[in-house]
């Protein structure tokens, strides 16, 4: 077994997704090859189809490659763990459970040893974390879609994760909402510092949030097409980075690359 | 309520009863909610009143309404055997649908969770469950007859029989429509089977439980009734067979509604329960 390697936390060597459908198979992803430094920001970006929450959910556990290695902090994933807790796009928080009690479902099972009175502490603290206090014992259909997707947010935080997997976390809600959000995200993981993978097809949203974009080709035989640095410096402020010279030649770049180089030949 | 009652308050206009407007609401309620049923009602006391008029041998509804009023004067007397109130053969009957009905779902509700869980375990039991489930219930009595050698427990037997196909089968249905996205939380928390079981795949699957259950409740009430006839004893099923024995057509047409009213009275004390565990 390797050892945890800081600039390799988590590691996708060779990995290859294929899925038998009832058309017979059907070549998701090929050679993806992606490295992960521990404490980053990666934004996954492609048009839709490209298969990037494939690669989402093969971190995460939920699926197995069909040929290649993933590891998390030098061992290989074998399926979901603790260590590595998803936000869904669709927040999917149990509907007959409250905000609270949804959280409380994920402390108390990764904190098996604690007693009541710490889970329910920690349970406390995620949903403060996310500024929900308020609405803790409501049921999430009584709440809007921005505040159900932070509880998805603080159920994942509570779990204190290595890494934050998030599959368009934002991807449903509004613009000003979304935007409220992302100031939260980029406030939270940096008190944090825990690693993120996020899946969007919004390109501000990538820019702003990350430290690194990487950008899919197209599917089938989906695979990574070219790798963004955003050296932008933290905290970033969406107002002053409008105006960016950076910001906006980064912006363009991934605009580039959706919209000219990979484009996708419209239906 | 006084939302409500705005949003009533254009259409309640239409009846221009009374000068105020609760008694516009209160016409507009009785004209849209209680008299179609009362009409529905009276037509098929008319209908049956101008049947009768035309066949001696049936009683009207006059006659057989007096005859009810003598007979719920004393439903609960008892002279032996073969003669006891109407008020004792209802219960005999709710006894048996209760115990029939109760060990069906002791039965049909976790085999039907086990189904929907354990894709091996539904195709192991589909053929036998296709293969069974259209069978009438009452070809099932001969069986019970010969295994239990009593009529009870043969009556409860069918009334188990035809009351746990819907149970197990709506049950499976709804374990397996419980969305993967919550079955995708269970995964990423690691949740264990019991969490999983408590904590999903029950809250999810009781409306559709409750389904199984108001129709597995129909069906045994339906079948109690032709069960009885054959089985004798008491209950409400062999009191039929015992007044068309003693040619007493008004007691055959009481039971009829007793049998109905019975049956809508189970079916709406299952809904409310059901509305009440819904989590919606």
């Amino acid at each position: 077994m390797e050892k945890a390697n800081t600039d390799k936390y988590v590691q996708l060597e060779h990995v290859n997704m294929t899925f038998n459908t009832k058309k017979g198979t059907f070549n998701a992803l090929k050679g993806i090859n992606l490295n992960i430094k521990e404490g980053e920001f990666i934004s996954i970006i492609g048009h839709s189809g490209c298969g990037k929450s494939t690669v989402l959910n093969l971190i995460a556990g939920l699926l197995h490659p069909t040929d290649g290695l993933i590891f998390c902090a030098g061992r290989e994933i074998a399926g979901p763990g603790p260590e590595r807790a998803v936000v869904f796009q669709n927040h999917s928080l149990l509907p007959w459970l409250t905000c609270f009690e949804n959280v409380y479902l994920a402390v108390e099972r990764v904190f098996e040893n604690e007693t009541k009175a710490q889970l329910e502490a920690r349970t406390h603290a995620a949903i403060e974390l996310v500024g929900l206090t308020h609405s803790s014992d409501k049921r999430p259909n009584e709440i809007s879609g921005g505040m159900k997707q932070r509880v998805g947010i603080a159920r994942a935080l509570a779990m204190e994760p290595k890494v934050l997997l998030l599959d368009e976390p934002f991807g449903a809600l509004d613009a000003l909402t979304r935007a409220n959000l992302q100031d939260e995200l980029m406030k939270i993981m940096a008190k944090s510092g825990c690693t993120a993978v996020m899946v969007t097809h919004d390109v501000d949203e990538a820019v702003l949030l990350s430290d690194r974009v990487v950008m899919m080709t197209n599917g089938p035989s989906a695979t990574i097409g070219e790798i963004l640095e955003v050296n932008l410096p933290r905290p970033r402020a969406r107002l002053a980075l409008a105006e960016d010279k950076e910001y906006n030649h980064l912006r363009s770049e991934v605009l580039r690359f959706l919209y000219e180089r990979h484009a996708k030949k419209s239906a | 309520m006084t939302n409500t009652v705005n949003k009533l308050m254009p259409i309640a206009k239409c009846f221009t009863f009374g000068s105020s407007s609760s008694l516009n609401v209160q016409a507009y309620r009785f004209f849209r909610w209680i008299l179609p049923p009362i009409f529905g009602l009276f037509l098929l006391a008319v209908i049956w009143a101008m049947i009768a008029e035309h066949t001696p041998e049936l009683p009207g509804p006059i006659k057989t309404w007096a005859s009810a009023v003598e007979l719920f004067s004393d439903p609960f007397y008892d002279h032996g055997i073969n003669d006891k109130g109407v008020g004792w053969n209802i219960l005999a009957s709710l006894q048996r649908v209760g115990l029939g009905f109760g060990l069906a779902a002791i039965i049909g509700i976790p085999l039907g969770f086990i189904i929907g869980r354990f894709e091996f375990v539904a195709r192991m039991t589909a053929p036998v469950i296709s293969l069974l489930r259209p069978v009438s219930p009452l070809a099932w009595l001969p069986i019970g007859l010969l295994v239990f050698k009593a009529a009870n427990p043969a009556a409860i037997w069918v009334i188990f029989i035809s009351a746990v196909w819907p149970m197990i089968i709506n049950t499976a249905v709804g374990v397996n429509k419980v969305p993967q996205d919550y079955m995708n939380v269970a995964k990423v928390l690691n949740l264990s089977e019991w969490k999983i079981v408590t904590k999903i795949l029950f809250p999810f699957v009781l409306p559709y439980m409750m389904t199984g259950v108001r129709l597995s409740i129909g069906v045994a009430w339906l079948v109690i009734v032709a069960a009885e006839m054959l089985t004798g004893g008491v209950g409400i099923g062999f009191w039929v067979w015992d007044e068309w024995n003693n040619l007493n057509v008004e007691h055959i047409i009481i039971a009829i509604f007793i049998v109905g009213i019975v049956g809508l009275l189970l079916e709406y004390a299952l809904t409310q329960i059901a509305k009440r565990f819904s989590y919606e």
